[in-house]
C-alpha cells in the first residue's frame, strides 16, 4: 500500500501522523500526572482510563509511522527533541502550579476545558480520518471513534456541570476558556504542509474543520447561554511549526528518563 | 472467524482447542475466540499467521494475549511457525461477543456489553447477579478500559458492565 503512495503524498501522510501522534502522546501524559490528584476517587479512575485510551492511540499512529520507515514507536515517542515535535503548544502546557511531586496546585478548571476542546476538535478531525484516502489511517479512526464517544461524554458532563454551577467554578471557567482559546488555532491547524495533506485528500482543509469545531461548540454554549467568541490565537507558540515552549521541554525530559537508561530494553 | 485453506478440519479443531484456552488476563473466565477478537487464522502448518483484534488500543494485556497465544500453539506438535498480528480492521465491536462469551461473563460478576443503539439515550443493563434492570450507572469508566461500574438498586449489588463498542459511536 505504501507503494502507491508518490514521494509528495508520503511526505504528507507523515507529517498529519506525526501531529496525531504527538498530540494524543503529550495531552495523555498531562492527564496522567493527574493521578491521585483529581477531585475524586471516581474521576480518578475515568481520567487515568481516558488517559491510557489516549496513550493507546498515540501508540497506534507511531506504528503507522514505524511501518512507514520512520524509527521504531518506542523511539519516537521518547526520544525526540522538543523541536522535532508537532503537538500543539496548547497540549503541552503544565497542569498548573507545582510539580507532581512537591505540592501540585494544578489548575481543574484549565483541565477540564482543555480536554473538552481537545475531544472536541479531535472528534471533528476523526469523522474527517474515516474518509481519508490512507487507508490505514481511515481505518484507525474508526477504531478511536469508538472510545473517543465515552472521552467526549465524560468531559461534557464537566464542561456544562461546572459552567452551571454559577459563583467560583464559573469564574474559574470562564478565565480557562480564554486561555485555552488564545492557544487554539495550533489546534486545528495542519502545520506547514497544510496543502499537500488537504490535496492527497488525508483530511478536509483548515477551514472545514474550524467550521464543524465553532458549530458542535456553538450549541453547547447556546444552552449554557454563554456568549462563544470563537476567536483563536496562537499565543505560545506553533507547535505545528516546531515552536514550543520549556514545559515540553521538562516533559519530554521526566517521561524519556527511564527509555534513555537503556534505549535498547524491550517493554 | 475466517479460516484460510491451509488446515484440514481436524487440524482447525486442534487450534480451536488451544485458542479456547487463551483468556482476558483481566477476565480470566472468558477466551479470545468468545470474545470475538481471533479474526483469521491463515497460513499452513509451516508458517501459521494468527490476525487478531484489539479491544480498547490502550489496553495493557494485548501483549500479555499476544505471548499466551504463542505458548499455547507451541503445544500443537505440527507447527512450525507461528505468528501474531494486531488488525485495526475490521474493528472490534461489542456484538462481535458470542453468546457463551456473554454467559462467560456473567459468571465473572460482569453483566455483557448492552446489545441496544446507544446513540438513542441510556444503556439498558441487567444485574449478572439477579437480572433486575433496576441499576444505575457509577461510573463509564471502570478499573480497566473496556468496563463501567454500576449499581443494582433490586439486590443492592456493585458490579461491572463491558462498555459497549459500534462503529455508530
Ligand atoms: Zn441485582
Amino acid at each position: 500500500m505504501n507503494e502507491l503512495l508518490s514521494t509528495e503524498e508520503k511526505r504528507a501522510v507523515i507529517e498529519l501522523l506525526y501531529q496525531l501522534a504527538d498530540d494524543d502522546f503529550i495531552i495523555s501524559y498531562r492527564g496522567s500526572e493527574w493521578l491521585g490528584l483529581a477531585p475524586h476517587i471516581e474521576e480518578d479512575v475515568a481520567f487515568s482510563s481516558i488517559s491510557q485510551d489516549t496513550m493507546g492511540h498515540a501508540a497506534m499512529y507511531y506504528q503507522l509511522l514505524e511501518e512507514l520507515g520512520e524509527k521504531d514507536r518506542d523511539y519516537l515517542s521518547h526520544a525526540r527533541k522538543s523541536n522535532e515535535r508537532k503537538n500543539a503548544v496548547l497540549l503541552e502546557l503544565v497542569n498548573g502550579e507545582g510539580h507532581y511531586l512537591h505540592e501540585p496546585r494544578y489548575d481543574w478548571a484549565f483541565t477540564v476545558v482543555r480536554h473538552y476542546y481537545y475531544s472536541q476538535a479531535k472528534k471533528v478531525k476523526i469523522e474527517s480520518l474515516k474518509q481519508s484516502s490512507y487507508p490505514p489511517l481511515a481505518a484507525a479512526a474508526v477504531k478511536i471513534s469508538m472510545e473517543l464517544h465515552y472521552h467526549l461524554m465524560h468531559w461534557t458532563v464537566w464542561f456544562t456541570q461546572l459552567l452551571n454551577a454559577g459563583g467560583e467554578a464559573k469564574k474559574r471557567m470562564l478565565k480557562a476558556i480564554a486561555k485555552v482559546e488564545a492557544e487554539f488555532e495550533d489546534v486545528l491547524s495542519l502545520g506547514p504542509l497544510s496543502k499537500e495533506i488537504v490535496k492527497a485528500q488525508l483530511i478536509e482543509e483548515e477551514s472545514r474543520l474550524l467550521l464543524s469545531f465553532h458549530a458542535n461548540i456553538n450549541a453547547v454554549f447556546n444552552d449554557l447561554s454563554i456568549p462563544y467568541k470563537g476567536e483563536f490565537t496562537s499565543l505560545s507558540g506553533r507547535g505545528r511549526f516546531g515552536e514550543h515552549t520549556e514545559d515540553l521541554s521538562e516533559a519530554l525530559n521526566t517521561l524519556g528518563e527511564v527509555y534513555h537508561s537503556d534505549p535498547g530494553a524491550v517493554w | 472467524m475466517n479460516w484460510g485453506n491451509g488446515f484440514t478440519k481436524g487440524e482447525q479443531n486442534q487450534l480451536l482447542d488451544v485458542l479456547h484456552k487463551v483468556k482476558d488476563p483481566e477476565i480470566d473466565s472468558v477466551s479470545i475466540i468468545e470474545l470475538g477478537m481471533v479474526e483469521k487464522i491463515d497460513g499452513d502448518k509451516q508458517v501459521i499467521h494468527i490476525y487478531l483484534l484489539p479491544t480498547f488500543m490502550g489496553c495493557p494485556a494485548l501483549d500479555i494475549i499476544k505471548s499466551t497465544v504463542l505458548k499455547a500453539l507451541a503445544s500443537i506438535e505440527w507447527i512450525q511457525h507461528a505468528n501474531v498480528y494486531y488488525l485495526n480492521d475490521p474493528p472490534w465491536t461489542s456484538d462481535r461477543v458470542t453468546p457463551e462469551g456473554r454467559e462467560r461473563l456473567k459468571e465473572f460478576g460482569i453483566a455483557p456489553p448492552p446489545k441496544i443503539d446507544v446513540m438513542k439515550g441510556g444503556w439498558e443493563v441487567s444485574c449478572p447477579y439477579c437480572d433486575s434492570l433496576y441499576t444505575t450507572m457509577e461510573n463509564l469508566f471502570g478499573p480497566t478500559a473496556c468496563r463501567s461500574i454500576l449499581y443494582c438498586k433490586s439486590c443492592k449489588n456493585p458490579f461491572e458492565a463491558m462498555k459497549p463498542l459500534s462503529t455508530l459511536m
